[in-house]
């Protein structure tokens, strides 16, 4: 076995390039690949064939037959290739996902050419999703490529493959591309009542006035943080102003989910799902909710920012960050 | 290449998996059809009603794709169909039988095509139909019909790997792949080294098509030839014409006699080379030209008389007939010295004489009797022959193209009762006349006279000019020609066919004189015609040693060719990348200048994150590199003012240019 550095310099020779490559990826004519198909083969039979027969009949207009045939493979050869030729391809923009779901990678693919660009397959090589798109003239398209997302972490994008035999079906171009990019995978959460609110010396009093956050104590004006559900629709197709319900708990309900309130039994993974469970409920309930792991603590607020950035916290818990 | 896990997922492009389109198979049809028609044409009524029930079966099926067969049934129809060609054929595997399977199949298997891989297959099926149409024909208009296909064909192809692309875009890229296809078909034809075929045996029914005379002659096949306006061959003279009545050219000569049929001899090579004229009289009656002569599956090559050389790759008999050592079953094209005024050699060998001489017994009793009474009352051979030609002169036989049928004894019935023949049966009755006065005579055929077409300045002889003539043997003066027809209808020579049989009898349509204007047209068609011929279907191993020594290339072989076609072909797909390369919209300006200067930033250990954008990208910039940060934010606000900003005034993006080349990170 070759060292570990050596075989990736071998690597990027071979594939014309050193993955993973940042922004947009310009497929140059020397990482497109092309072969014939098996219809291609089937097609190099059938010149043999016209040519030899041409040849035993002395038919000129047999030989310009195939021969014609021979320049329309070799046009359709460079047809193929160029259907891949300067494509540019980049990564789109990935929503976090949960393990267990499907992480739609999104590859964004733009033509700069003249021309349509029709039937080209972008494949995500490791876990064959695949899906093919069609560009038109200077356009871009996207693809979305529905990958199961096993593990919470970084998830790579890894190899994609884009693949195409228009026009002619005889050959087959490809090119690899593997974008600097990845989704993020939130340990897959697991449900469980929330813990009770922690006798927390800050809180204690608050707590004790409020009586819940399901009594609804009023209207204020909206904040971008506010949970879509206490939005008053009501009142704001009323009025026409954007209104969140409050709620008489709601300012004094706050809850720490902490590593140290699961048993100690519990796994590293299996706490990490149980706590992602429980930031799932409290931002449902609409609670003020802060995490305290390990080395790592996140005060108490509120919203879908602070809910991505507790599941994040969650996500990445000890794992090195390698790069970013 | 890929992980184990996507083998599992159908790749969709598989050829076997993709469905057709309506229209694609649409075009297909109309391809295959085309393609289809001439060899249906060709094949027997029943076959081509079934091919044609089998393509409408499929048309409906365009419609109501639950119409379409299983595949037993079709298993049937195929076993029953190969059962019908085995009792019309008592074959599979001839070329006839052979075509008209490949046709039958071509409905078949449209009846069961499914996917994209069916489809192409059906093309390439297609495409092998277009190659077997021109074993029958290689005209223009077949080559126009067959590109008319190869088009539609193309498009299917392009429209099976893009069923969703609009018909007029996969029109377009099918026109486009083709045009660029023709100059490689254009440089192979040209510089693929060409071997002289055949590279096999072929079937024994390879070149019946071909018409042509034949080495035999019996009342009725000459004429039946005549009806035909096909082309024999095109001659190009160097200087002038000869008059037409010495337009005799030589083919055939026919030796035997069995009361019926006369047939062509054994005759050995000839000793001498072609007479040559004395010197003096060089120019006298010498005509130098070319011949391009239609395949006609037989070895004869056709001369005015008398030849003066003898073209490549053939021998001269000794009976004056030029012979090529292979049967011409492609067209070919020699040049020929003529000399019409040449005097016969009288020097002939005995056995030569006695075979003239030789003649049935029992046949023809009055025509003896006649013969006979001639030699008893001419003091001389000469005299013999001049009273033969005094009777066709006088004994008012009539020239026609539809003779009446003949009997056992057919001079007989020719000379007194019917009095009306064709040349065959006027140079049939000359020879067994002499013959039976003791005079050596044999039949020569061919072909007399020939159309100059004013378009090219070329003379077609047509199978309609096939003639026979006579040849009788003086002592002292040699063989002399002497043309029968020509002494009872004179018209024959001078005025051709058209003039010399009575008006209502059935001519070959353009030979009646009052379409003037349509022979006109035909005289544009076929100097057309003859340019094809020459330079498309004549295009062979010699006519490629003769072009490339035009352009330098002396004595190449096969792989001089193969080097240079390499060349050339490697040249055209460098062009074809280049231009599939040209037209990329580059990115423009700003864009450029915006991304080398990031990758100025980058190389100083800012890089941009993917999604950053450029207001948050040169802010985090200037702060980590504030002794640039002016340069920095100036160079960031001019690119948001131009990309963002609506319009880009020529200055700022100069300036924009400047300042990015001028930064430099320290």
């Amino acid at each position: 076995m070759a060292p570990r550095a050596e075989r990736g310099a071998w690597r990027s020779w071979f594939y014309g390039y050193a993955a993973p490559e940042r922004g947009a990826v310009i497929l140059g004519h020397r990482r497109v690949y092309i072969v014939p198909t098996r219809l291609g083969l089937l097609f190099g039979g059938t010149l043999a064939i016209l040519l030899m027969g041409s040849i035993n009949y002395a038919m000129s207009l047999g030989f310009a037959l195939t021969f014609l045939l021979g320049g329309l493979g070799i046009a359709g050869m460079v047809h193929t290739a160029r259907n891949l030729a300067q494509l540019a391809v980049s990564a789109g923009r990935v929503e976090p996902v949960f393990a267990g779901e499907q992480a739609p990678l999104r590859l964004l693919l733009s033509s700069q050419a003249p021309f349509d660009r029709p039937q080209i397959l972008a494949r995500h090589v490791a876990s064959g999703a695949q899906q093919v798109v069609e560009l038109g003239t200077r356009e871009t398209a996207e693809a979305v490529l529905a990958v199961p997302a096993v593990q919470r972490g970084w998830l790579p994008y890894g190899r994609m493959m884009l693949e195409t035999r228009f026009p002619l079906g005889l050959f087959r171009a490809w090119s690899y591309v593997e974008p600097d990019a990845r989704c993020l995978v939130y340990p897959r959460p697991v449900r469980s009542p929330l813990p009770p609110r922690s006798p927390d010396p800050r809180a204690g009093a608050a707590l004790a006035q409020a009586p819940g956050n399901d009594d609804y104590s009023g209207l204020r004006a909206y904040q971008l943080t506010d949970s879509p559900r206490h939005v008053a629709w009501k009142a704001a197709a009323r009025s026409g102003d954007m209104l969140t319900k409050q709620f008489s708990g709601e300012a004094a309900a706050e809850l720490m989910l902490e590593w140290a309130q699961l048993p100690h039994g519990a796994g590293t993974e299996e706490r990490l799902s149980r706590l992602a469970g429980w930031v799932i409920a409290a931002e449902r309930d609409g609670l003020r909710y802060g995490l305290r792991l390990p080395g790592v603590e996140i005060a108490p607020d509120r919203g879908t920012q602070h809910r991505a950035a507790c599941l994040q916290a969650l996500a990445l818990y000890g794992l090195q960050e390698v790069r970013g | 290449m890929s992980a184990p896990a996507a083998a599992a997922v159908a790749h969709p492009f598989a050829p076997e998996l993709r469905p057709i389109g309506a229209q694609d198979l649409a075009g297909l049809l109309i391809a295959l059809a085309l393609v289809v028609a001439p060899h249906a044409l060709r094949a027997p009524w029943w076959l081509t009603l079934l091919t044609v029930l089998l393509y409408a079966w499929r048309c409906l099926a365009l419609r109501h794709p639950d119409i379409l067969p299983s595949r037993w049934l079709l298993l049937a129809i195929a076993l029953a169909a190969m059962a019908g060609v085995w009792m019309e054929y008592r074959a599979l595997f001839g070329r006839t039988p052979g075509i008209v399977l490949l046709v039958l199949f071509s409905g078949l298997k449209l009846l069961e095509l499914r996917s994209q891989r069916d489809g192409t297959a059906v093309v390439f099926l297609a495409w092998f139909l277009v190659i077997t149409n021109f074993l029958y024909s290689q005209s223009i208009p077949t080559a126009l019909a067959m590109c008319a296909a190869l088009a539609l064909t193309t498009a299917s192809l392009v429209g099976f790997s893009a069923p969703r692309r609009d018909l007029r875009a996969n029109l377009r890229t099918a026109g486009l792949l083709l045009a660029q296809a023709i100059p490689a078909a254009l440089i192979l034809f040209v510089l693929f080294p060409r071997v002289q075929g055949p590279l096999w045996g072929l079937p024994q029914d390879a070149y019946t098509a071909m018409s042509g005379l034949s080495d035999t002659m019996s009342p009725g096949n000459l004429s039946q030839l005549t009806l035909s306006d096909a082309i024999a061959f095109r001659v190009e003279f160097e200087d002038e014409m000869p008059p037409r009545r010495s337009l005799y050219w030589r083919g055939p000569v026919l030796w035997d006699f069995d009361g019926r049929t006369w047939r062509v001899g054994s005759p050995g090579f000839a000793q001498a080379p072609p007479p040559r004229p004395q010197s003096g009289a060089v120019d006298a009656g010498r005509y130098a030209y070319s011949v391009t002569l239609e395949p006609h599956n037989r070895n004869w090559l056709f001369a005015i008389e008398t030849a003066g050389m003898v073209p490549e790759r053939a021998r001269l008999l000794d009976d004056g007939q030029i012979v090529s050592l292979a049967p011409i079953r492609a067209r070919m094209r020699y040049d020929m010295v003529s000399h019409t005024d040449l005097p016969p050699d009288p020097a002939v060998e005995p056995w030569q004489l006695r075979r003239a001489l030789r003649l049935p017994a029992g046949f023809n009793p009055k025509a003896v009797a006649l013969a006979e009474s001639w030699r008893r009352e001419s003091p001389g051979d000469a005299a013999v022959l001049q009273r033969a030609a005094e009777f066709f002169r006088r004994s008012q036989l009539v020239y026609t193209l539809e003779p009446p049928l003949l009997g056992q004894d057919s001079v007989d019935e020719f000379l007194f009762r019917t009095k009306a023949g064709f040349c065959e049966h006027f140079s049939s009755a000359l020879v067994f006349l002499m013959r039976a006065a003791g005079v050596p005579a044999r039949v020569v055929t061919g072909y007399q006279g020939g159309d100059l077409n004013p378009v090219d300045g070329k003379v077609t002889v047509r199978q309609s000019d096939a003639h026979a003539w006579a040849e009788v043997y003086l002592v002292d003066r040699g063989w002399i020609r002497v043309d029968p027809t020509a002494l009872a209808a004179p018209g024959r020579l001078e005025a051709g066919l058209a003039r010399s049989v009575p008006t209502a009898q059935e001519l070959p349509f353009l030979m009646r004189p009052e379409l003037q204007w349509l022979r006109s047209v035909r005289n544009q068609w076929e100097a057309l015609a003859h340019q094809w011929n020459v330079w498309v279907l004549g295009y062979n191993p010699d006519r490629q040693r003769e072009l490339m020594s035009l352009i330098g290339m002396e004595d190449v072989d096969w792989r001089g060719l193969a080097a240079a076609l390499m060349t050339v072909l490697g040249a055209l797909v460098v062009v074809l990348v280049a231009w599939s390369l040209r037209g990329h919209a580059r990115a423009d300006p700003v864009s450029r200048a915006w991304l080398a200067f990031c990758r100025k930033l980058g190389k100083r250990g800012v890089a941009r994150a993917p999604h950053e954008g450029p207001r948050d990208f040169s802010e985090r910039a200037a702060a980590q590199l504030p002794a640039m940060a002016q340069a920095i934010q100036r160079i960031a606000a001019l690119y948001i003012a131009l990309r963002y900003g609506g319009d880009a005034p020529a200055e700022k993006v100069a300036e924009l240019r400047r300042r990015v080349s001028e930064f430099r990170p320290a």
